[in-house]
């Protein structure tokens, strides 16, 4: 029996995936089990096929469905070549030279065998940290180094002991699966392939702080992911995962997930407690810290869910294991989402320090047009426009910091020279006022009068004048503004207007052009 | 898709009774509730507020606050455009953009025969082959005007 894996990642589907699989289906004849995995992240290549063979995986793409009947009479059954083998899919360079920690799973495994995920070394953190003992499982977790992967980098151990030791009848773990940044997917492809890891990871936080329930918050925007991570929930009860004695201990814990309503707020942590209570997602003041007060008043760990996907590995593998990749006080690895108008476009998992200019010439590729780059916004819509000659810049939280940025949740978005960063300056005024929650001034008409500011300086309506008055806002806006939204919008603004002056003056008239 | 069932009280009750045991259970409920009429009837507002023990103002506050939920029917067919950096990177807004003007609609429109509504979603999480969209839920990628035009098509007279 000849196993052929084929992912059902959305990407992969977006891309025609399903039509690949039902040719090979019809066509391969008896003998050939296809398994739906979930996607290796390497997306120029997608639909991907890979072809069991006794030296290992052999890798074919990108397939069209008109490619099925030559690839099988070349004999892919057994591996052979063809203009679109790419060779052993662990040798593929894009693949060989990532770290991957996080994702060692994804795109390998059946996402729903719980059999599968234990052969390929799950369970283990969850049975060593039943071994250690929650106060030693929180410390395993501080050692590593492992900050907050959603963007703020707090560490996550420091957060978990302060939620264990906080008096209370009940505590609760919150996965923010609400990854609303444009460019970032990382959450996603996790709960569609390796969604096992993501439960594992969240029972043993429950293990850790004392909590016996846990919430997933995820978007509407993925309705695939969704669907595979509530089926991964059963498979995980019927696997004793979760429900009243995980792995037969006297551990108890079960998930819930929850599916917010297209609020990009809602991925704010104390917005998304709102949101789980069932009102408005409207930001709350801090503190008190959700780890103290937090969903219904109760000390609660809301992370993000490539922290809470680590925890596994973190501890099957031990703190320092995890903590030896990285530089500075950005320890361990970083999934990083290369997107946009880039050639080789996808996830790439290494450690902390590599380059912006490496991830985005030597592994994106350039860009997909094949125009000159012009600017990578990283980190989302509230993350900074970096120009070429940044590209120098360390994949560090500290190093981006420095630079007048953020990495936010690990997400790249590449742009060719047709780019106008004075529009994408607008946009992101325009992105803010649309999703403000309201609660506070500066983000709520800031936002507002932000975009009919550069609306006059692109008309070249008193364009200087105009500038100081954006620059001015952006203050008020990053220091007067209650969460991320209102004060991150400014990373944008300013950085495509530091960094792409030209763009905000061209060919302006100084009069009126309205 | 299954077509939205016209409003009936007594379903709509029934739907709500089934979350109650949940905590928070508004937003569950809400979601249900589109699902089965295709959008938030106001009938339904004072219904929920009864159920949780909260004011009609305050349902009404959390149904205006999330875009997803639709206070009319959609169109037979939903399209979801993503209008966000990653695809604006590839031109999503031309491709969007003639699509809307094909159609003879605006960002949130349904057109005149009630076929198709076309909304813009901010991230899809196909960012590394963009553009894309979601034709009826099914994903669509590396877009450009007349693969989304053949798409919103394709499913428009099914």
């Amino acid at each position: 029996m000849t196993r052929i894996f084929i992912p059902q990642d959305v990407a992969a589907l977006a891309v025609g995936a399903d039509a690949v699989a039902r040719a090979i289906a019809a066509q391969a004849g008896d003998g050939v089990t296809i398994m739906r995995t979930g996607s290796r992240g390497l997306f120029w290549l997608e639909p991907l096929v890979e072809v069991e063979t006794p030296a290992g995986r052999v890798a074919y793409g990108p397939v069209d469905p008109a490619d099925v009947p030559g690839l099988l009479a070349a004999g892919m059954l057994s591996g052979a070549a063809h203009p679109l083998c790419l060779g052993l899919t662990e040798q593929i360079p894009w693949l060989a030279r990532q770290n991957r920690l996080t994702f060692a799973r994804c795109g390998i495994i059946d996402p729903l065998s719980a059999a599968d995920y234990r052969s390929h070394g799950g369970f283990k953190g969850l049975e060593r940290a039943l071994s250690l003992g929650p106060t030693e499982t929180v410390e395993e977790v501080v050692r590593s180094g492992l900050r907050g992967r959603g963007g703020a980098g707090f560490p996550t151990g420091i957060k978990w002991r302060t939620v264990a030791a906080a008096p209370a009848d009940r505590r609760y773990i919150i996965c923010n699966a609400d990854e609303g940044d444009s460019g970032t997917f990382a959450d996603r492809m996790m709960m569609e392939g390796d969604p096992l890891a993501l439960i594992e990871g969240m029972v043993i936080a429950g293990f850790a702080v004392g909590a016996t329930k846990g919430y997933v918050y995820s978007r509407s925007e993925y309705p695939h992911a969704n669907r595979t991570f509530t089926r991964a929930l059963d498979v995980a009860r019927q696997a004793g995962l979760l429900g009243p004695s995980v792995l037969d201990s006297d551990v108890s814990f079960d998930i819930e997930l929850r599916v917010g309503a297209g609020a990009y707020v809602c991925g704010e942590e104390t917005a998304l407690l709102e949101s789980l209570e069932g009102k408005r997602g409207v930001v709350r003041a801090k503190p008190p810290l959700p780890a103290i007060k937090g969903l219904f008043g109760r000390p609660t760990v809301v992370n993000n869910l490539l922290s809470l996907a680590t925890i596994p590995t973190i501890l099957a593998n031990g703190a320092q294991a995890y903590a030896d990749y990285g530089m500075g006080r950005s320890r361990g690895t970083m999934p990083i989402q290369i997107a946009g108008n880039v050639k080789f476009g996808g996830l790439f998992e290494t450690a902390f320090g590599i380059t912006l200019g490496e991830l985005i010439t030597d592994i994106g590729g350039g860009t997909l047009t094949g125009h000159p780059v012009k600017a990578a916004q990283c980190g989302g819509p509230l993350g900074a426009y970096f120009p070429p000659s940044l590209f120098d810049t360390a994949y560090d939280y500290e190093a981006f910091t420095a630079r007048g940025g953020l990495i936010g949740h690990g997400g790249i978005v590449v742009f060719d020279d047709s780019v106008d960063l004075s529009a994408q300056a607008r946009f992101a005024m325009e992105f803010c006022a649309i999703e403000s929650c309201g609660k506070c001034t500066p983000c709520r008409i800031g936002s507002t009068r932000g975009t009919e500011v550069i609306d006059r300086i692109r008309a070249g309506v008193e364009v200087e004048a105009n500038i100081a008055l954006v620059e001015d806002l952006c203050q008020t806006m990053k220091f007067g503004s209650l969460c991320a939204l209102g004060g991150f919008t400014p990373y944008p603004v300013l950085s495509a207007l530091h960094h792409f002056p030209e763009d905000f003056r061209r060919g302006a008239c100084p009069v009126a052009a309205e | 898709m299954t077509p939205p069932l016209p409003w009936d009280a007594r379903h709509a009750a029934d739907i709500i009774d089934r979350h109650l045991h949940l905590e928070g259970p508004t937003l569950p409920i809400l979601h249900a509730l589109q699902e089965a009429f295709g959008h938030i009837p106001d009938d339904a507002v004072p219904l929920l507020a009864d159920a949780l023990n909260l004011s009609r103002a305050e349902i009404h506050g959390v149904v205006t606050f999330y875009h997803d939920f639709r206070h009319e029917p959609a169109g037979r067919h939903i399209i979801k455009v993503c209008r966000a950096e990653a695809c604006q990177s590839l031109g999503s807004e031309r491709a969007a953009t003639a699509l809307l003007e094909r159609l003879g609609i605006g960002w949130g429109e349904t057109t005149a025969d009630g076929t198709v509504t076309v909304q813009a979603v901010y991230c899809l999480g196909l960012c590394a082959c963009a553009p894309a969209a979601l034709i009826d839920g099914d994903p669509l990628g590396r877009l450009d005007g007349a693969k989304l035009a053949a798409a919103v098509e394709g499913v428009r007279w099914s």
